[in-house]
């Protein structure tokens, strides 16, 4: 075939309007020629009967093309226009394009100026050029994966629990491993601290959900049709009030499709502009294509449809607080932890985990990659200390001392630590005295000169219950010791900043670093879970950069991404914006308000948003996608309760399972998982949100999703169910370009830096590439040193942005001094008399918790919901998978899996409740039905069931009953933790415990 | 012939469970003929995980102890199992899934409570050590490549070097190892983390009306006249004496700091006990 471009290349040098025209008549007798030789290309031009017509408009030709019964052959241009019709302006734009098949950005070009125009069915049009690119494409598909013998390949994928293998036999998936290099992968670095070498092994680790995968996929919980509910009919009665209880019928994809599509336009022509919403669960599967910053955003943008707005729910504190003392908009919040392992390992005495977990956590994505590191660690000596109301299992496994506040309370040891340090000296005077600003505004708040209280350890006591000689202990510790902070097992993350004085705690822990010179040798964030010394300067897109959903407002793809794979830019013309924790209401029709989560300023956080929005329509289609939000939502019978009302005239679910959620739709569109189809993406990198998130893997993994097996059932990608709908709204070949998933990847694969590593055959049937390390000189330096010794920034990232800095491009801090503040001068500018988040943290008692008298008397038991061991949020939960086995993650009892919960064994003995006893947890919410586990690993008047049940089962009325499926979060407050926010507390819940009757003791 | 063998360091289990969930993968819905059928997708635990809290709030510990199947020389299994089970040359044991069929009594054949009934297969059932990969050129069972910390290795050598590497690192098998005919072939490091107990506690003072911890207390720990062990509380004023039987013998502890002494008696030791608070006053 390569003689085929030869000859056009060689006709269209000196290309003559007469030559063109007989270069276009000549396109059947290529089309014809290439079936002759290949059976599959015979076979596809059988797929297609109709005529295409390509008219060069300024050169007069005009030519057609009858597609029918197999062959092609001109014809006469029919008079009432062909199906499809392509017109070139002129023939220079032939030329170009013809010259270069691959340069894209030049076709983008050429259609943005209309000098190539496409009209037609877009799947006829589709098919057209496809089939035409096809000409010159060899006739076996893709090789990939490796032969293992036995009749096994060994594909390769991703998750967000790290990269696998993927074993398949006779198209089913025999096993899912962890990914183990071989010799001529990418080298490993190697750390030299206090006389010993430490190097990682070769292999990748994966999360214990990975191992579940499997069971996943051939789960029976599969939605392989698509379904209509029974009682929906969308021309007559439609019967809302059956969502969440009325069965299914399967019905076929066109007719599921057409209603879909139909339901779109009517409610844009019945409603206007507005009256679509689509909210999805994150990461339910991995890849920068078939994502939901990818593909999804790219379809509902071009349908149009108000927004759903996150709230930063795994930063809350951190963003909405300490980020008006130190900047760092870019994280949300959280802090740049380059070259942590390195500096942490040489340098450190004492690493203090501050609701900290990250052996459940996995930082995010970080699978056991920091677990070994963590355990050099405890083998050179460096001390421990474990803050956190649970004996977490980052404790247990690597001891040290464990600390358990009362929930909800922990900045009131903080502010005593700090107190403690004033009093005895145990403070970097000179570094405060240079690098920070308004410290003396809170010594004077600390040592109560401002409110009559000194902030002392046993002022604390009443607080946390923790005895103040402990704080005052570990207060000496840490301002004696070379000390690292670990606030979340991400720095920046952890339980203690979702709850009533969550943005308070953020912002003391950035106080108390400051206070200890952070970004001096051995003084800086985090618990080696990031900050492993791999290559920063490789480039692969993380998939917050937004894959091919051209949207250059609400994803990182402008920054790199956009200019290395241009692509059409997406606009969604909908400004309306609904905050995700307020879907219920708006649903509904009241009105409601947020704040936006926007990394680009520290001010972007100030902009309130309204819903309803001037002049859109309020919601009247839900289109949801992902995983189910019922189990990780504050107040999550809320959502039930919404889902039933009439005021919501249509829900469509695109689910790969029928849990939670997906139990409320009017027709279910069934995707499959990324083990389905193509995708291409990097462990652990997320782009945007964490810039460098891949820092947490000892090695960089970037994979090549393979489709290791057909879509089961008749379940589709996302990105073909997205296309089939676009196709039926005229938007196909915007939404698609034509191409297929493997032509994204492709793209995508050309747009990274892979193409000067490895060719994308040898990519595509390896199936992996690891980047290697670095040389010594080219690892990321160490983040804050350059501030602690006052340098520009030198770390590899490329914020705050230029017009951020107070002095010049680099130096200092995003902070309006440039330094570290105590007293914010962003909340000073902003709302300086808040009572809720003053300029200065101070101690603000929880709005939920043993400050609120009759309530605290009814539920006297502190609920605390951290993220789940055994599954990330709802994925990999529920749905008959091997993970309901893991006797921590639900407890079988009388043939049901029940979702568990903690709590202390005095408390239980004192209100009758046994080992693995169902039990009715409650509050003025709702009521959720579990299985209770007796522990000491928890203080008196505190249980813990993590968020992130897949499954709810409300016993009677969905919204108005208890749940047996484990939704916690039903008895969570959907009070944001401040009023100017948009956030969750879902720690701040108070809640009682009784024996459930209808439950057996085992 | 080198011979197989599960080295299992309780101190690095962190009840992950990747081993269970990997073993599962391997298993459920897979046939791995003259070896096993597949395992049901829920209920068996070839790999058990068995999980052990001591002490009280808020002086505890947590171990995990990961239980397959011992691979017994000399199993009670093999001698129960009219020539159903046999080890292999490897030390390897196998429940051969024809001769199996219908033999539950094979169950309570196993004093570790190793062997599962496949209620659909009409079968006993049990961890293979994955011996149809480990055939096929694999070096490791998948609980073993599953594990992320180091917990679970797979030995493999003459039994002169196994023993030599029990003696020389202390490995020991599980305590009711000993009662029962056949030796496993499944050795534990740091053991004591589920099998004994230990006395904690926390050693504080007032100065100037000011609870303080004390740091460096020393603390000794007797059986009547015998010094058992010594330590200095660290720097929260905590001791804890580990490794100790759960036997019911008496023990007395002595607290000495700044001069001041104090003595406890802690009789009948029968399981972990947190003393709590002691103020040296």
């Amino acid at each position: 075939m390569k003689r085929v471009t030869e000859i056009i290349d060689l006709g269209i040098s000196g290309l003559s309007a007469k030559f063109l025209a007989g270069l276009l008549r000549s396109l059947p007798l290529l089309l014809m020629a290439r079936a002759r030789l290949s059976p599959a290309y015979r076979h596809r031009l059988l797929e297609k009967n109709f005529t295409a017509r390509i008219v060069v408009r300024g050169d007069g030709l005009d030519t057609a093309f009858r597609f029918a019964g197999g062959s092609v052959a001109c014809c006469l241009p029919p008079a009432g226009g062909a199906e499809v019709e392509i017109s070139f302006s002129d023939r220079a734009t032939v030329l170009k394009l013809l010259r270069q098949p691959g340069d894209i950005l030049g076709q983008l070009n050429a259609m943005k100026n209309f000098r190539v125009d496409v009209r037609g069915p877009d799947e006829l049009v589709i098919w057209l050029l496809q089939t035409v690119k096809l000409l010159v494409a060899g006739d076996k598909g893709p090789t990939c994966g490796i032969r293992v013998g036995g009749g096994v390949v060994r594909y390769v994928n991703n998750t967000n629990g790290g990269p696998v293998f993927v074993y398949v036999r006779d198209g089913r998936i025999l096993r899912i491993t962890p990914i183990e290099f071989e010799e001529r992968d990418g080298a490993s670095w190697t750390i030299h601290a206090r006389g010993r070498s430490f190097t990682p092994p070769r292999k990748g680790t994966v999360n214990p959900y990975v191992f579940g995968l499997r069971s996943l996929i051939y789960s029976k919980d599969r939605l392989l049709y698509p379904m209509r509910r029974v009682d929906f009919d969308p021309n007559g009665e439609r019967n809302p009030a059956g969502r969440g209880t009325s069965g299914y019928v399967r019905i076929s994809w066109d007719e599921a499709l057409d209603i879909v599509a139909a339901e779109i336009r009517r409610v844009k022509k019945d409603h206007g502009p507005g009256a679509i919403i689509n909210s999805c669960g994150s990461h339910h599967t991995w890849g920068n294509i078939g994502y939901w910053l990818s593909a999804r955003t790219r379809f509902m943008n071009s349908i149009g449809s108000s927004q759903v707005a996150h709230n930063p729910d795994s930063w809350e504190g951190w963003y909405w607080g300490a980020m008006h003392h130190w900047g760092n908009s870019i994280r949300n919040g959280a802090t740049d932890t380059y070259g942590t392992v390195e500096d942490c390992l040489r340098e450190a005495e004492m690493i203090v985990f501050w609701s900290s977990d990250p052996e459940s956590t996995s930082g995010v994505y970080g699978a056991f990659e920091g677990t070994l590191r963590r355990q050099w660690a405890k083998s050179l000596g460096i001390k421990m200390v474990h803050i956190d109301p649970y004996y977490n299992h980052t404790a247990a496994l690597l001891g040290g001392k464990w600390i358990a506040p009362r929930p909800d309370t922990g900045n009131a040891m903080a502010l005593a630590i700090a107190w403690v340090w004033i009093e005895e000296g145990l403070y970097d005077e000179q570094y405060v005295a240079t690098r920070t600003v308004g410290f003396d505004r809170w010594r004077d708040y600390i040592l109560g000169k401002v409110d009559g209280i000194a902030k002392t350890p046993e002022w604390q006591e009443a607080e946390t219950e923790v005895p103040g000689r402990l704080v005052r202990a570990l207060a000496r510790q840490w301002g004696s010791r070379k000390t690292y902070l670990s606030p979340g097992g991400l720095a920046g993350f952890g339980g203690a900043c979702r709850c009533a004085t969550g943005i308070e705690w953020a912002r003391s822990m950035v106080c108390l670093m400051a206070m200890q010179g952070l970004g001096k040798p051995g003084v800086n964030m985090g618990c080696l879970q990031q900050g492993a010394p791999v290559d920063t300067h490789f480039y692969f897109p993380g998939y917050a950069e937004g894959g091919f959903s051209g949207d250059l407002d609400h994803t990182g793809l402008r920054v790199n991404l956009y200019q290395r794979m241009p692509q059409l830019p997406t606009m969604n013309p909908v400004a309306q914006v609904i905050p995700r924790l307020r879907i219920p209401e708006a649903i509904f029709g009241d009105s409601c308000e947020g704040y936006p989560t926007d990394p680009k300023s520290i001010e972007g956080q100030f902009r309130r948003f309204a819903y309803p929005a001037p002049g859109y329509s309020p919601v009247r289609l839900y289109y949801k996608y992902g995983g189910s939000h019922f189990g990780t939502m504050a107040e999550s019978n809320r959502y039930a309760r919404a889902y039933r009302s009439e005021r919501l005239e249509f829900v469509v679910n695109q689910s790969i399972w029928f849990e939670g959620e997906a139990k409320f739709a009017d027709i279910l569109l069934p995707a499959c998982t990324n083990f389905e189809r193509w995708d291409i993406g990097e462990t652990a990198n997320s782009g945007g949100y964490s810039h460098h998130q891949f820092i947490q893997w000892n090695h960089r993994v970037i994979t090549m999703q393979h489709k290791c097996i057909e879509p089961l059932g008749e379940s589709r990608s996302d990105y073909q169910i997205f296309l089939d709908l676009a196709c039926r709204l005229g938007l196909g070949n915007l939404f698609s370009e034509a191409m297929t998933e493997l032509d994204w990847c492709r793209r995508l694969f050309d747009a990274s830096d892979l193409p000067g590593r490895l060719s994308w055959k040898k990519f595509l049937k390896k199936g992996y590439y690891v980047v290697p390390a670095p040389a010594e000189a080219n690892r990321a330096p160490v983040s804050w040193r350059w501030f602690a010794e006052g340098r520009d920034k030198d770390v590899p990232e490329l914020t705050p942005l230029p017009g951020e800095y107070t002095e010049r491009w680099r130096q200092g801090l995003q902070t309006q001094s440039g330094k570290l503040e105590f007293e914010s001068s962003s909340l000073k500018r902003f709302a300086p008399d808040d009572p809720e988040r003053p300029p200065l943290p101070t101690y603000i008692p929880s709005w939920e918790g043993h400050h609120s008298g009759e309530l605290y008397r009814r539920y006297p038991l502190n609920l605390i919901t951290p993220h789940p061991r055994y599954s990330f949020h709802t994925m990999f939960d529920g749905k008959d998978a091997t993970i309901n086995d893991v006797p921590d993650h639900r407890t079988l009892i009388d043939g049901y899996y029940y979702w568990i919960v903690r709590i202390n064994r005095g408390d239980a003995q004192q209100r009758g409740i046994s080992h693995h006893q169902l039990v009715r947890i409650f509050n003025d919410r709702g009521a959720v039905i579990l299985a209770a586990h007796l522990t000491e690993r928890l203080p008196p008047g505190t249980v813990q069931s993590p968020e992130g049940s897949a499954v709810y089962e409300p016993l009677g009325e969905p919204g108005n009953s208890p749940d047996k499926g484990g939704c916690v979060n039903v008895l969570t407050s959907s009070r944001p933790i401040i009023s100017r926010s948009h956030s969750t507390a879902a720690n701040s819940c108070l809640v009682e415990i009784e024996p459930w009757p209808e439950g057996g003791n085992r | 012939m080198k011979k197989y063998a599960f080295i299992i360091d309780i101190g690095r289990c962190e009840n992950c469970n990747n081993c269970f969930l990997a073993c599962k993968d391997e298993h459920c819905g897979n046939d791995w003929p003259g070896y096993t059928r597949p395992q049901p997708l829920h209920g068996h635990r070839w790999l058990d995980i068995r999980q052990k809290e001591r002490g009280s709030f808020p002086t505890i510990d947590v171990a995990y102890l990961p239980r397959p199947c011992m691979h017994c020389d000399g199993a009670p299994c093999v001698a129960a199992g009219s020539g159903a089970v046999s080890q292999r040359g490897d030390g390897i044991v196998l429940i051969d899934p024809a001769k199996a069929r219908g033999q539950r009594e094979l169950l309570d054949a196993c004093p570790y409570g190793a062997i599962w009934w496949n209620e659909e297969e009409d079968l006993p059932q049990k961890c293979t050590l994955c011996a149809h990969l480990l055939d096929d050129g694999w070096p490791a069972p998948r609980c073993v490549q599953a594990c992320p910390t180091g917990a679970l290795t797979l030995f493999a050598g003459d039994d002169w070097q196994l023993l030599e590497k029990v003696e020389k690192e202390q490995l020991e098998l599980l305590p009711e190892a000993e009662k029962q005919r056949g030796r496993p072939r499944c050795y534990y490091r740091n053991l004591h983390r589920f099998s004994r107990c230990f006395i904690a506690g926390s050693i504080a003072e007032r100065l100037a009306g000011i609870e303080e911890c004390v740091v460096a207390a020393r603390v000794i720990l007797r059986q009547g006249e015998k010094v058992v062990a010594e330590q200095g509380s660290d720097d929260f004023g905590d001791f804890k004496f580990d490794d100790l039987a759960e036997d019911g013998a008496d023990y007395q502890l002595e607290i000495a700091a700044a001069g001041k002494v104090r003595h406890i008696g802690v009789p009948v030791l029968t399981g972990s006990r947190v003393l709590g608070t002691i103020l040296l006053d």
